[in-house]
């Protein structure tokens, strides 16, 4: 995603009415805004056939049905459309037909699109329309690789007949790499992460109905745990770290051992700093409250109802999450709670020089950009997640404003408290 | 020769409570009542491959790390009054046998568990394995009589536990429980199958309403809708229903797309509280991701103990972390909003069956009189009822055991049947019980018994009685 292409100059830009559409709608839903702000797309319900409307032209062709219409960070548009069989949209041209296609993923700079596929009660995933050689009784836990070179899921190796419970506990699960399963077995594989690169995979695996532990690139750690969750990869040096539950209390461990000192009443999401050397992850230090802990290190700040969308800034210095305490979103960066309370906060995001931190949010039904702790505007209809300008001066916040899809760009200073 | 008309069959003008009861003396004398040839594959392979000293070892193991103050509190505050005795369905349906009071149980299992200091044999594990799962719902009725307040639906609960830990569970709630191993649903439904479900029965909708839509995966919606696996398996018309009670009603709300969209959870019956964790997990991050601002579940009881109560609190969250409401609730605070309105009432007699897990768990008894007393002529209560309504029989994960507990199960609960059979003698033609595994229980009584009841879901009654001006 080339962000030093976009137009970061024009300050307001109305881009296309919200509702316009160059056919007889039923309905327009679904509403997505392509990454730089220039195009709104809509799926379009035409008394019986569905199109996609893209700033308010219908693109060729109608189907039986088409959804999850979504930009990927590339600006391609793409769907998901039937018409007896399904296939996936990019850019109005189709890709080969499925019994099912769903779980759309994009690799991070968008060049890649894959999804999972069903044909004749099979299951795999199709990855720039072409499938995996190999499809299974069942897969799940799709999963595409950063940079788009692999994709993996946890799949059913052999089929399952009614209540054969001794059958599914000697182990039929595996993880397929590309279509290929590693060697071993086990009773579950869960949720998996690969490395940036794609070349490390590790998953959280099932060894019988008590043991859980982390298979990396096929190899199974050499201890197991009452519960593990999905593990991380790190970008220093590929390793696999991942929440284990030792005696009751969570902690990260990595190669089966333990990395932090410190357990919680519970431990997930934990997150590398770009350079790998920070580790941090979303704790509960005590039963009920949620915090962030920092290379082994918990906040002061806690919140009650539940911590989510931690990051690092692209230096590692800092850190910032949501918390939620009596159903109000507080942004928090370095444990210090911005002093705005918001209904709903999506994912906040670090300028490229980190100084700054920008976060969408909804007050009362009214949308809005936060940067810094301060908004701007009093909100408006509906409103995309910001993006900064490469030289971190500026936001591109792009709205629903009037019933016009508004592309605005406001220099950080104009936030106002 | 003239044909001799045949003597009409006599009129039989007992009551229904009386037929219920002529039959429970039909059923003993034919040997219904005798349980103890019942197979369950499961169990008899787990007993097989068990050792004393591999049950002592987890049994000890499973004391000292799990076995708490509470379970601790509870054996030692005890006075063995019986006082539970006459609140358990299990003990008034089988002549009260003290081996089935909720104290009985107790004796027969936690007691010798800490008695014997975890030297037990596999058949009397296999035996902790049946009492637990079949012959206690952890319905807590009994909770509501104890002078003291002990919850022996949580000791029951620490039985299954303990079996689990064994791998003594029964074969049928233990396949379901690897289905949401496997598939995060528990009814083996595959992504696909559950898009298509909510795909198709969009597309049903439409002929009624022209414009619905059953979003999927919807950004920041005001309700995330999440039913249990057998919806899209075999209940699909209840997404029907509830898509068009909230389209009716003005409601933005979605389904997501992806697992997490079933709230149910019978691996919290089986003492499989790992699972049970990774399930809840999966439920809350789908609709957190979803950013939705509230949970909107369907009429499922179980699956309201698990999200509002055990699951969550398992993984962490004390409270639920989004806002949790049951569809009771939420249909009660839909009309008095004004947004759901009745059309005309519902004209026959109905009575209101209290589910345990939402009622004895968290007093939505009012809630549910307040929806059928505006969408039905004439609401009959049934007594006991509320905090003090007597079980289905099928919730606690029973029915989930499956075909080889059947007879057990709806033998087990006569009581009830004389309960419905008493509403039944008032002309009461309907019983609404906002809970599957209530329908369950409550649809084999009322076949077993022969009982000339309905049942229905509030969303039934709702869904064919509300006022529906878009609807073509």
């Amino acid at each position: 995603m080339d962000i030093t292409s976009w137009d970061w100059n024009t300050p307001v830009k109305r881009v296309v009415q919200a509702d316009a559409c160059d056919g007889e709608a039923v309905w327009l839903e679904e509403p997505q805004v392509s990454p730089d702000g220039e195009r709104l797309a809509r799926v379009a319900f035409l008394d019986g056939e569905y199109g996609l409307c893209v700033n308010g032209a219908l693109g060729e062709g109608t189907y039986s049905r088409i959804w999850y219409p979504r930009f990927s960070p590339d600006g391609r548009i793409t769907a998901l459309a039937n018409d007896m069989e399904w296939t996936m949209l990019v850019d109005g041209e189709a890709w080969d037909t499925y019994g099912a296609i769903w779980n759309t993923q994009f690799s991070r700079d968008g060049a890649h699109i894959a999804a999972a596929i069903q044909q004749d009660g099979e299951y795999g995933m199709v990855v720039d329309n072409v499938p995996w050689e190999t499809l299974y009784p069942n897969a799940n836990h799709f999963t595409l690789s950063p940079d788009g070179s692999h994709s993996a899921a946890a799949v059913q190796v052999e089929p399952l007949g009614q209540a054969e419970v001794a059958k599914f506990q000697e182990g039929i699960f595996g993880v397929a790499v590309d279509g290929t399963t590693w060697s071993d077995r086990y009773v579950n594989v869960f949720s998996m992460a690969f490395s940036a690169d794609g070349s490390r995979l590790a998953a959280e695996v099932r060894l019988n109905l008590y043991e859980y532990s982390i298979a990396e690139n096929g190899k199974t750690w050499p201890a197991t745990f009452s519960c593990v969750w999905t593990p991380a990869i790190s970008p220093a040096d590929g390793r696999a770290v991942a929440p284990v539950r030792i005696a009751g209390k969570w902690t990260l461990a990595a190669g089966g051992k333990p990395i932090w000192k410190s357990s919680f009443a519970q431990c997930w999401h934990q997150f590398f700093s770009a350079d790998g050397k920070r580790l941090g992850a979303i704790v509960s230090p005590a039963f009920g409250r949620w915090t962030l802990a920092l290379d082994d290190k918990a906040w002061r700040t806690t919140f009650g109802d539940y911590v989510e969308e931690a990051c690092f800034s692209p230096d590692g210095a800092r850190a910032v999450c949501l918390g939620k305490e009596n159903g109000k979103f507080a942004v928090v960066v370095d444990d210090v709670a911005w002093p705005g309370r918001y209904d709903m906060a999506w994912a906040p995001v670090f300028s490229p020089d980190g100084a700054h931190v920008a976060a969408k949010v909804e007050r009362g039904g009214k949308y809005t950009v936060a940067v810094d702790g301060r908004e701007f505007g009093s909100g408006f209809t509906a409103a995309c997640a910001p993006v900064f300008s490469p030289c971190s001066t500026k936001v591109l916040i792009t709205v629903i404003e009037d019933g016009w899809l508004v592309r605005r760009v406001v220099p950080v200073a104009d936030f106002k408290a | 020769m003239s044909e001799v008309e045949a003597p009409a069959a006599a009129e039989d003008t007992r009551t229904w409570v009386e037929k219920v009861k002529a039959k429970q003396q039909e059923d003993i004398a034919a040997g219904k009542y005798d349980y103890t040839t019942i197979e369950d594959a499961n169990l008899d392979r787990a007993e097989k491959n068990l050792t004393e000293e591999h049950i002592q070892k987890v049994v000890k193991k499973w004391l000292a790390t799990e076995g708490g103050a509470r379970l601790k509190t509870y054996v030692q505050t005890c006075v063995h009054c019986g006082l539970c005795s006459e609140a358990c369905h299990h003990y008034m349906s089988n002549s009260k046998d003290p081996k089935y009071s909720p104290v009985g149980k107790v004796k027969r299992t936690i007691w010798k568990i800490l008695e014997r200091d975890g030297r037990l044999t596999p058949a009397e594990v296999h035996e902790m394995s049946v009492i637990a799962s079949t012959e206690c719902n952890l319905c807590r009725r009994c909770l509501q009589y104890c002078p003291f307040g002990i919850d022996i639906g949580y000791l029951m609960s620490s039985v299954r536990r303990m079996c689990h830990l064994l791998g003594m569970t029964p074969l049928y709630i233990q396949d379901t429980a690897h289905s949401h191993a496997a598939t995060m649903n528990q009814m083996w439904v595959k992504d696909d199958e559950w898009i298509d479900s909510l795909q198709w029965q969009e597309d049903e909708a439409r002929d009624e309403f022209a414009d619905i839509r059953i979003p999927v995966d919807k950004e920041g919606a005001e309700v995330y809708y999440s039913v249990i696996g057998p919806e899209p398996k075999f209940r699909t018309q209840l997404i029907y229903q509830a898509a068009a009670i909230f389209h009716n009603s003005g409601v933005d709300f979605t389904f997501p797309a992806n697992p997490g969209w079933d709230n149910s959870d019978m691996c919290m019956f089986t003492g499989d509280f790992e699972m049970m964790g990774r399930i809840k997990k999966y439920h809350y991050e789908s609709a957190m991701k979803l950013k939705a601002k509230k949970i909107v579940m369907g009429e499922c009881g179980h699956a309201f103990r698990s999200v509002y109560d055990v699951g969550n609190r398992w993984v962490g969250w004390k409270m639920p972390p989004i806002p949790m409401i049951h569809s009771i609730q939420y249909f009660s605070e839909l009309i008095t909003e004004g947004k759901l309105k009745c059309r005309e009432k519902y004209p026959e007699k109905v009575s209101f069956h209290d589910p345990c897990n939402t009622v004895r768990g968290r007093g939505l008894h009012e809630y549910g009189r307040h929806v059928t007393r505006v969408f039905c002529q004439e609401l009959i209560e049934m007594t006991p009822n509320r905090e003090y309504n007597i079980c289905c029989n099928a919730g606690g994960g029973v029915i989930n055991c499956g075909p080889p507990f059947k007879t057990k199960r709806v033998m087990s609960n006569e009581w009830k049947a004389e309960q419905l059979a008493r509403v039944a003698d008032q002309g009461v033609t309907t019983i609404v019980a906002p809970c599957h595994n209530c329908h369950g229980g409550l649809d084999d009584i009322i076949h077993t018994y022969h009982l000339p009841l309905k049942l229905k879901f509030l969303g039934d009654i709702i869904y064919e009685y509300m006022d529906k001006p878009e609807a073509e």
